[in-house]
């Protein structure tokens, strides 16, 4: 039964994504209702709630992530800048490259870290040399990781830290120049100090990118996002801004989760 | 004693424990045992046949001295190169196909049946079969339907690893590799394969091993010659064929060669081994 959902008390901003009536199958079960929701440009939106309630789900179908599996479908519309992403005639190639994603445990390529940033890169531009070592350093720059790596730019990424290596991930997906960029639970592998760097790393980044962020932490979704969706069992029981969301939610069962009384 | 030694759920552990080493060691005894053996006797055997004339001279003529292998060994190697070149890109290929597209595909899923049995066929069916098909068709034995019949043998080997290794590629890298927007193709060449590049080499060197010492399937196809040949489309000497026969000649000169020969068939595909595990284990730090 889809549930009423509270007018967001929030300035008017320009949205990038905006969901409407989402239902998502996993074969036969349905894992997301009638979800409603809109992501704001050059903000961050956090989507918390219990292991299983749809939240990585509802991420996965902003980039059609779900295509490279048979038996998953998504209905309803997800209109990005205008065109609805769920339409088949949808070019996912082209989407994934302007709505990028870093996942939960870090995945570098079995490549050089510079390779690695510059896979992504050469799969939509045509740089020179000088270029790519330039797009290159940005992207570590923008990552926070540069100072770290700039000596072993040749070495295997996967002889960096876990936490360096998730920090690879995010510039790789920094590199391509996105306009969305997805975070499913970015942190949960990472200590606290790495943790801390990516926080920090986020705030950076939405100067210029909008960002969704997937996490377990509410603390971290009150220090990092601006916007918050509180979801359980595959339905959206409460969107808004995060202030508002943390200090006066409007439903009981969103009160009940981020003061730990759930259940 | 320790406190640890008192407690009767760990003492039962560690009794556990050594009897399940205890029989763990034994077993690779066993095998250690018996397959250090081989190799003294076939040193030991060998040593006396390898010499400078074994690597110039050809086969030697029934009841002459001396002798070499210089045609054996090239017919070898020739037959042996040409099918690598031929069932690499074959069988990677395949292998591909089969962990892109094995999933619920019934093409697929009846090639994957068919290398596996292919895989376990008895090697001699393998020959009657080129024989059957090429050579009775040409009418005479020669170096392409040797190489024809090692083809068919190390294809499903290479089909088989490079499937397997792609498979153990986690969900999660292919993903990455998605989410940046990479076509199928790049995802499954530049980073699918590539993650694995150590394993597929294996697996080509696997399938190396095992048609350098392949004998049953060349005794239809290739057959042997006496003589000095590097024509592919001709009856062609090689090391497994001339072990055969000259192991079980009367001569002696003839059976030092053949223990030479085998001494060096093993010895070249330890030592490429050998050369591929140090060679490729540097290059994936894990």
């Amino acid at each position: 039964m889809p549930m009423p959902i509270p007018i967001p008390t929030v300035s008017v901003k320009n949205k990038t994504i905006e969901i409407s009536n989402l239902n998502f199958f996993y074969g036969k079960t349905q894992s997301l209702s009638n979800v409603n929701l809109d992501i704001h440009e050059k903000q961050v939106t956090a989507f918390i709630g219990p292991s299983g309630c749809g939240k990585s789900t509802l991420l996965r179908t902003l980039n059609r992530m779900y295509d490279l599996y048979p038996g998953q479908r998504a209905e309803g519309s997800i209109m990005y800048r205008g065109r609805n992403i769920l339409d088949p005639e949808q070019d996912v190639n082209m989407l994934r490259a302007k709505v990028g994603m870093v996942f939960q445990k870090p995945t570098p390529f079995p490549m050089s870290v510079y390779d690695n940033i510059a896979f992504g890169v050469r799969l939509y531009e045509d740089l020179s040399k000088g270029e790519m070592d330039e797009r290159v350093e940005w992207a570590l720059k923008k990552a926070a990781l540069w100072d770290e790596v700039k000596d072993k730019l040749g070495k295997s990424g996967l002889s960096l830290s876990g936490g360096q290596q998730q920090r690879l991930c995010i510039a790789r997906g920094v590199a391509v120049k996105p306009d969305v960029l997805l975070l499913d639970e970015p942190t949960s592998a990472l200590d606290p100090i790495s943790t801390a760097k990516v926080e920090e790393l986020i705030s950076e980044l939405k100067e210029d990118y909008t960002i969704t962020i997937v996490t377990h932490n509410m603390q971290q979704a009150a220090r990092c996002s601006d916007y918050t969706a509180y979801m359980y069992l595959g339905e959206l029981v409460e969107f808004g801004e995060t202030d508002q969301i943390f200090m006066n939610p409007a439903r009981k069962e969103t009160q009940d989760y981020i003061t730990g009384r759930f259940g | 004693m320790s406190q640890s030694a008192l407690n009767p759920v760990y003492r039962k552990r560690l009794l556990r424990h050594r009897i399940g080493m205890a029989l763990s060691v034994l077993a690779m005894s066993i095998g250690l045992a018996v397959l250090l053996w081989i190799l003294s006797t076939l040193l030991i055997k060998g040593f006396g046949g390898i010499s400078v004339a074994m690597f110039t001279a050809d086969t030697p003529a029934p009841g002459s001295e001396g002798g070499g292998l210089l045609n054996a060994i090239v017919g070898s190697l020739m037959m042996v190169a040409l099918s690598t070149c031929i069932s690499t890109p074959i069988g990677i290929l395949a292998g591909m196909y089969l962990a892109e597209y094995g999933e619920g595909n019934k093409f697929a899923q009846v090639t994957r049946f068919v290398t596996d049995i292919m895989l376990s066929a008895p090697s001699i069916v393998i020959g009657l079969f080129v024989y059957a098909l090429y050579v009775a068709n040409v009418k005479h034995f020669s170096g392409y339907a040797g190489t024809i019949a090692l083809s068919l043998i190390a294809v499903p080997v290479v089909v088989r690893t490079t499937d397997n290794m792609l498979r153990l590629v986690p969900n999660s890298l292919l993903e990455a590799a998605f989410a940046l927007g990479a076509p199928r193709w790049k995802v499954a060449t530049l980073v699918r394969l590539r993650a694995v590049k150590a394993g597929v080499v294996t697996g080509v060197l696997l399938a190396l091993a095992r048609i350098s010492g392949e004998t049953a399937p060349l005794l239809f196809t290739a057959l042997n010659n006496q003589f000095f040949s590097a024509d592919l489309n001709a009856p062609l000497a090689n090391l497994p064929v001339v072990i055969y026969q000259f192991a079980m000649s009367p001569y002696d000169n003839w059976r030092d060669l053949a223990w030479g020969g085998a001494l060096l068939v093993t010895f070249s595909v330890l030592l490429l081994n050998i050369l591929s595990r140090t060679v490729f284990s540097q290059k994936t730090p894990k």
